[in-house]
């Protein structure tokens, strides 16, 4: 019999109602159900959280870190995106 | 039995959104109030993509490359802010090509400030003060609305767009500081978007047939009238100083309550523009459908690409 391991697992918490589910580690669970169970276990013993997400590992694509300066260059230059860049005159409220 | 239950579902559902809980996708939710959020939801984003239109009309034609890459940022920002919202609603269970389909179809509404047109340059400040003036106030509140991924969609678009304004009214201010024609611009540019950004809120409340049920749900937060008070109220000043005229002869400042009151909108003109008999809702309709043909053969490439790399 070949061994086989249980899958990896992302875990997503929503720490307050409200929020955005937010990545806090990973795990290992024989399916969904378990993950769930395991990431209250692991990662909300502290009342951390009122919502969790679970996602196996191998469905998560990221982006090549080694190319990430070229990836993210485009927005370096342009800081007009920021409302900073614009003057407000003086006596001009509420923009 | 059915009935007690979804009674208690009902009540259990109202309770949180009294005690200010957000709704998520999951969460149970009546019927009503899950199509009134896909409603208001995809007419929002169909109007972020929309208004790209009357903005992009001006890119090439920018007075000089500062502006150019500022509106085009801008432009850009409202493609994203558009995505947002079509996938807030797919959280609710709307089909992305449906959802676009009723746009095209005319089934679907969008704010009628995008109907009308951009005639000069100085159209794209107006638009920036005044058209993203009165889509901050109205969204603002929205970031407190009682569906989690609306209102957090709203927290980002508002972060956003926060540029927006100001590059408008740094467009306009310049214009209206500028050479007696230049100032003449400006002046005909706020003529023109003044009473359609008024007509942004929405009809009275009186007139309002979805406000009641809405602020019970608290999808909407304050109503139609409350925000174009409050526009009315911060936009004025600002005319003020950059020395523009609002085109309303009955303007004028209660010094008892401390707000302005506005002559009587053009209620007709309004109900013309929605029912699709503005000056360019058939232009903007052909030109989302137009846009959606001719990206056609990219979408499917992409896709048979896609599959050719899986099969490798």
């Amino acid at each position: 019999m070949s061994k086989k391991e249980w899958p990896l697992w992302e875990v997503f918490i929503r720490s307050k109602q409200g929020l955005n589910h937010k990545h806090v580690g990973s795990l290992r669970a024989a399916d969904s159900t378990m993950a769930i169970e395991n990431a209250r276990d692991v990662y909300t013993r502290r009342s951390e959280g009122i919502s969790i997400w679970v996602i196996e590992s191998n469905n998560v694509f990221a982006n090549d870190s080694s190319e990430s300066d070229a990836l993210f260059e485009p927005a370096d230059s342009k800081i007009y995106r920021h409302p900073t860049f614009y003057d407000v005159p003086d006596g001009i409220s509420h923009m | 039995m059915e009935d007690k239950n979804i009674l208690e579902l009902e009540r259990r559902f109202q309770e949180k959104i009294d005690n200010d809980i957000k709704i998520e996708p999951n969460d149970w939710m009546p019927d009503d109030y899950r199509q009134t959020l896909i409603r208001q939801i995809s007419q929002h984003a169909h109007s972020e993509i929309v208004g790209m239109l009357p903005e992009g009309n001006w890119i090439t034609r920018a007075p000089n490359l500062r502006r150019k890459a500022v509106l085009l940022a801008k432009v850009q920002d409202e493609a994203g802010h558009g995505l947002y919202l079509y996938s807030a609603a797919e959280t609710l269970g709307a089909d992305r090509e449906e959802t676009i389909d009723d746009l095209h179809s005319g089934k679907a509404k969008y704010s009628s400030i995008f109907n009308y047109p951009t005639l000069s340059w100085a159209d794209m400040g107006a638009i920036g003060w005044l058209v993203d003036g009165a889509a901050i106030m109205n969204q603002v509140p929205l970031c407190r609305c009682s569906y989690g991924p609306y209102a957090r969609a709203m927290v980002r678009v508002c972060k956003e767009e926060s540029f927006h304004q100001r590059q408008g009214f740094e467009i306009i201010a310049h214009l209206a500081q500028g050479t007696p024609a230049q100032k003449e611009m400006a002046q005909d540019a706020l003529n023109r978007f003044w009473w359609p950004a008024l007509m942004m809120f929405g009809p009275n409340d009186a007139e309002s047939k979805h406000t009641v049920q809405s602020m019970n749900w608290k999808i909407k937060r304050s109503t139609n009238d409350e925000l174009r008070q409050l526009f009315v109220d911060v936009t004025v000043p600002q005319a003020e100083m950059i020395g523009l005229t609002i085109p309303d002869k009955d303007l004028k400042l209660n010094k008892e309550t401390g707000h302005y009151e506005t002559g009587e909108i053009n209620w007709a003109e309004f109900w013309e523009v929605v029912k699709g008999n503005g000056p360019c809702n058939k232009e903007r309709v052909d030109a989302r459908r137009k846009a959606k043909e001719d990206g056609m053969w990219v979408r499917e490439a992409a896709l048979a690409f896609a599959e050719k790399r899986k099969n490798k």
